[in-house]
């Protein structure tokens, strides 16, 4: 009789502790989704009134140019995960071949950057943007230092490239690229891109940072737009 | 009859550190939310202050199944230092602290706060406040308790 009362007690704390548990679980997981659902509103929102800053004419694209689905890739040319994502961007207009098309816009986040971004820049008036992007992210290690860019060393890597030396070296100092390099600072500024690489698809913000999410978010907008 | 109701009914000495599982499980909960979640910069202050709550969560459950008033004692030593943590924090946050007394790396103020309810009530206030209820609650389970045991 004793003991079975006793277990009746002990019953009754472990129903108490667990349902605590439940509880405090349940509230914290609610207030993360509560939370990310008005995150992503918020996002959609903010480019929804900034939709001028999120594509420019000139910009380097790559892609079908009717193609009906836009990523807009905000990115520095020193940043490590924008370099192990250049591929990964690659295969998804070559899979989706003529439905995609990315745009580049630069975001010089890293000390230094600002220099490399305009070489890229000066490469692009050149209509060498592309092959110039793959080198210096291939070779990346080869040009930054513990986060510092070295632009004199991204120059040398680019010599393979039939690229006007001469011409390059001006245009990186012009005024005509300088603006173009704080426009695109100001326009991420605006849509608050705090990291690199920030995709928007379609307009969208991507909320939750990641490769299959990316691909995800892309063939969403693909079966909404063909 | 004393002995047959209290077979039936929850001491209050388990009652009172359960209840500090669940506001010290509150507390880590909240902090994780708004730095994992919010993403605000957590200080080096704050750290400290996360030595001292993260561990009652699972230790306090431990002293529950079975009972163990010893645990009023070890939870209490690191209620102790995690409030006093707290109170310089705040000390710090409200001023009476030099800035170049605070240990705080460079790149994230110890002195700035980030969420202000109310005007007044920031992280540290509400770390402090849930180190001195806690304290206070193991203050009372050692009442209850035949032994004492923060002596």
């Amino acid at each position: 009789m004793q003991t079975l009362k006793l277990n009746e007690a002990t019953l009754n704390k472990k129903i108490l502790f667990l349902s605590t548990t439940v509880v405090l679980s349940l509230i914290f997981f609610a207030a993360i989704s509560l939370f990310q659902t008005q995150q992503v509103s918020k996002g959609n929102e903010l480019v929804n009134n900034n939709l001028s800053a999120l594509t420019r004419i000139g910009a380097p694209t790559k892609g079908a140019a009717d193609a009906k689905v836009t990523i807009v890739e905000f990115f520095d040319p020193a940043c490590e995960t924008c370099a192990k994502f250049y591929p990964l961007v690659n295969n998804i207009i070559k899979k989706y071949q003529g439905k995609v098309k990315v745009e580049m816009r630069y975001t010089p986040f890293h000390q230094g950057s600002e220099q490399v971004v305009k070489l890229l820049e000066a490469a692009h008036l050149q209509g060498k943007f592309w092959p110039a992007l793959e080198i210096l992210f291939a070779k990346q290690s080869f040009w930054t230092y513990n986060h510092v860019a070295k632009s004199n060393q991204a120059l040398q890597l680019l010599s393979p490239l039939p690229l006007n030396q001469q011409q390059l070296k001006i245009d990186m100092e012009s005024k005509q690229i300088k603006n173009i390099v704080s426009r695109d600072i100001t326009d991420a500024k605006s849509l608050e891109v705090r990291a690199t690489p920030q995709f928007f698809i379609n307009g969208k913000p991507l909320a939750n940072f990641g490769y299959k999410q990316l691909v995800q978010s892309v063939e969403r907008a693909i079966t909404l737009a063909y | 009859m004393k002995n047959i109701n209290s077979t039936f009914s929850i001491p209050s000495s388990w009652l009172l550190v359960f209840s500090c599982w669940v506001i010290a499980t509150t507390a880590t909960l909240t902090s994780l939310f708004f730095s994992e979640i919010v993403q605000l910069p957590v200080c080096v202050l704050c750290w400290y202050q996360r030595i001292a709550m993260y561990p009652l969560v699972l230790m306090l459950p431990l002293a529950l199944f079975p009972f163990d008033a010893k645990i009023i004692r070890y939870a209490g030593v690191l209620t102790f230092f995690g409030g006093l943590i707290a109170l310089f924090h705040v000390l710090l946050v409200a001023g009476y602290i030099p800035e170049s007394a605070q240990p705080c790396v460079a790149d994230i103020s110890c002195s700035q706060t980030h969420l202000n309810l109310f005007g007044w009530l920031n992280m540290p206030m509400m770390s402090l406040f849930t180190f001195a209820l806690i304290g206070k609650l193991l203050f009372y389970a050692n009442t209850k308790t035949k032994r004492g045991y923060l002596e």
